[in-house]
């Protein structure tokens, strides 16, 4: 069952032109829930209210207002807003290259496939070359009205586009101060370099199933069937051992399980 | 563009997460000793401060990262072997957009109140259920001690069962990301593991429930620092046979190396991270701070506008606090 693109573009690398089909990466597996009333289990229905009257504020009649403090607003007219929309496109700008380590983690967001769009011979020529090269391109587009920056990307033959955060949607941790502590013991120190070997493995995503989503459905399933569903409350637990004590066992709880 | 460049890179949101972490330690050093060791100096402008001065002041993207206000909003402990560590989980992402906010036409911010479409009576919002839809118009009523006993055993832990390098971390998996900070005695324990992994390049991998999901995460140390990037789970990120994508077709080498040309016309060593600014956000602080200026359309406003944000406070410093050991009050939560 093929998706549905989401977007037709063309990637411009100077004068050559890439066309491409855009694909969202991600498949929403939440379960969702509606609102209520607690009465009569109908959906609920929200509306914006002025806090002082309680008076409902129409779609329409809502202004918006732009933070410069906390506490300080400006109002922004309609006018003011729409001049500031970006213009439609569909092109994929490439603003440069970078090698494939440059773009740090912290800063992608979500990923898209791209598929070609027609000519499939540049499409795979750019993901062949780009994966060669070991580089990344950072790329900026206008998609439904909103201006993106993002990651152009291989994932196999294929080239991927993974949205990238903004410098103000990332916060700044160098700005912190490091946590005060006491320095761990050489002991503490080699034994948790130890445990960390024998937990080391390759990163397998697949490995991992979202338990809780699975057992809230089945939840909904036992209750729609009429059964009564047991409450348990997860435990908890507590230990007061020394640092170096708990890596002791703990080496030896993994050293047992491996043996 | 060359100044604005050097601007994020003095401000430190250059990427301090490099594959060779020491290069970002050593930074993180360098800026310390210019006066700012113990934090208290840091820049910080805290809510209501009269003297403070405009944003469009500051062209210094990072200025961003003063006068935000969020909630610690989860605690837990992050597991290693039997070894727990307690800590406080904040937001290392804000919202795209913050500043903007709805308003009245008197300029009072925006309430959201909950209604039954049919009797027009509101209803609270802690006293709103939460229904499945199980067919058009019938819902199952889950409750949330229902939905607390569907939580895996040891919900409120992180435990690490798996490192695996840095590197190979697949940024597709990355949804977004939180900072750990120790909590009651964790500082050694957490200083610990922060070397262990940092040192050698780690992430240690786990599952754990917040807010009625269950998460897949990451969990980095950069500067001592303790970071948890949430990934999607493996069935939430699509595969291109899934898409539909066609088959990959072996290219010519002359579009290759066309390509490999293309490439290298557009080269560079360093990500050009100005291109990472919001620009339409620097246009609405501009429009909004030329309108101040004139004391256009200004509006003042006492409480945050959502009952909710009760209790919002200032991230930095919550983050700056809790690394330093000063226990924010009234969040002493007791474990049992």
């Amino acid at each position: 069952m093929a998706a549905r693109a989401i977007w037709k573009a063309e990637i411009g690398l100077g004068k050559t032109k890439v066309p491409v089909k855009l694909y969202s990466a991600v498949s929403d597996r939440t379960v969702h829930f509606r609102l209520l009333d607690p009465d009569t289990l109908t959906p609920v229905s929200q509306r914006m209210v002025a806090p002082d009257s309680g008076r409902e504020v129409k779609n329409e009649e809502v202004e918006k207002g732009f933070e410069v403090q906390p506490g300080l607003l400006v109002k922004l007219e309609p006018a003011e807003l729409e001049k500031l929309e970006p213009k439609p496109s569909r092109d994929i700008e490439i603003i440069a290259f970078v090698p494939d380590a440059e773009i740090d983690h912290r800063w992608y967001d979500r990923p898209y496939y791209l598929g070609p769009d027609g000519d499939a011979e540049a499409y795979f020529a750019l993901a062949e070359a780009l994966r060669k090269e070991g580089r990344e391109g950072l790329a900026r587009w206008t998609m439904r009205g909103k201006r993106y920056v993002g990651a152009l990307r291989t994932e196999g033959p294929y080239l991927v586009l993974i949205t990238l955060r903004h410098l103000e949607e990332v916060v700044d941790a160098s700005a912190l101060p490091r946590p005060q502590a006491a320095a761990p013991t050489k002991a503490e120190a080699r034994m948790a370099e130890q445990l960390v070997e024998m937990l080391r493995g390759p990163f397998e995503p697949q490995k991992y199933r979202d338990e809780y989503r699975h057992r809230v459905t089945e939840l909904i399933e036992a209750k729609r069937k009429g059964k009564v569903v047991p409450i348990r409350k997860p435990r908890r637990k507590k230990t007061d051992e020394s640092l170096e004590k708990l890596l002791e066992k703990s080496l030896k709880a993994r050293k047992k399980g491996a043996a | 563009m060359a100044t604005a460049r050097k601007a994020s890179k003095k401000g430190g949101a250059r990427k301090s997460t490099a594959p060779k972490s020491g290069a970002a330690r050593k930074a993180t050093g360098a800026r310390k000793a210019t006066g700012a060791r113990k934090g208290p100096k840091r820049v910080t402008r805290r809510s209501g401060a009269a003297a403070t001065r405009p944003r469009a002041a500051r062209p210094d993207p990072d200025g961003a990262n003063d006068d935000v206000r969020v909630r610690p909003f989860w605690s837990g402990t992050v597991t290693f072997g039997l070894v727990s560590i307690p800590v406080d989980l904040y937001p290392a992402n804000r919202p795209r957009q913050a500043g903007l906010r709805m308003l009245s036409e008197e300029g009072t911010p925006l309430r959201r109140e909950y209604h039954n479409p049919d009797t027009g009576e509101r209803i609270d919002n802690r006293d709103v259920v939460r229904g499945f839809e199980i067919e058009k118009g019938e819902f199952v009523v889950l409750t949330d001690e229902e939905l607390e006993s569907a939580e895996p055993e040891r919900t409120r832990d992180i435990s690490l069962d798996a490192f695996v390098d840095v590197d190979e971390l697949d940024p597709m998996y990355f949804d977004r990301a939180y900072f750990l900070a120790p909590r009651e005695n964790a500082g050694k324990a957490y200083r610990l593991l922060a070397d262990v992994m940092e040192n050698n390049d780690l992430a240690g991998i786990a599952r754990f429930v917040m807010r009625s999901k269950e998460y897949l995460v990451a969990i980095m140390a950069d500067g001592g620092i303790l970071r948890a990037e949430t990934m999607r789970f493996a069935d939430e990120v699509r595969t291109p046979e899934e898409i539909g994508l066609p088959k990959p077709k072996k290219p010519r080498p002359a579009d290759v190396a066309a390509m490999k040309k293309a490439i290298a016309r557009l080269a560079s060593e360093e990500l050009p991270e100005d291109a990472l600014q919001d620009e339409y956000l620097a246009e609405l602080r501009r429009i909004a701070e030329a309108k101040r200026r004139r004391g256009e359309d200004v509006v003042e406003v006492e409480e945050p506008g959502d009952e909710e944000d009760v209790g919002v406070i200032d991230l930095m410093d919550a983050l700056r606090r809790s690394m330093e050991g000063a226990r924010a009050s009234g969040r002493g939560r007791k474990r049992a």
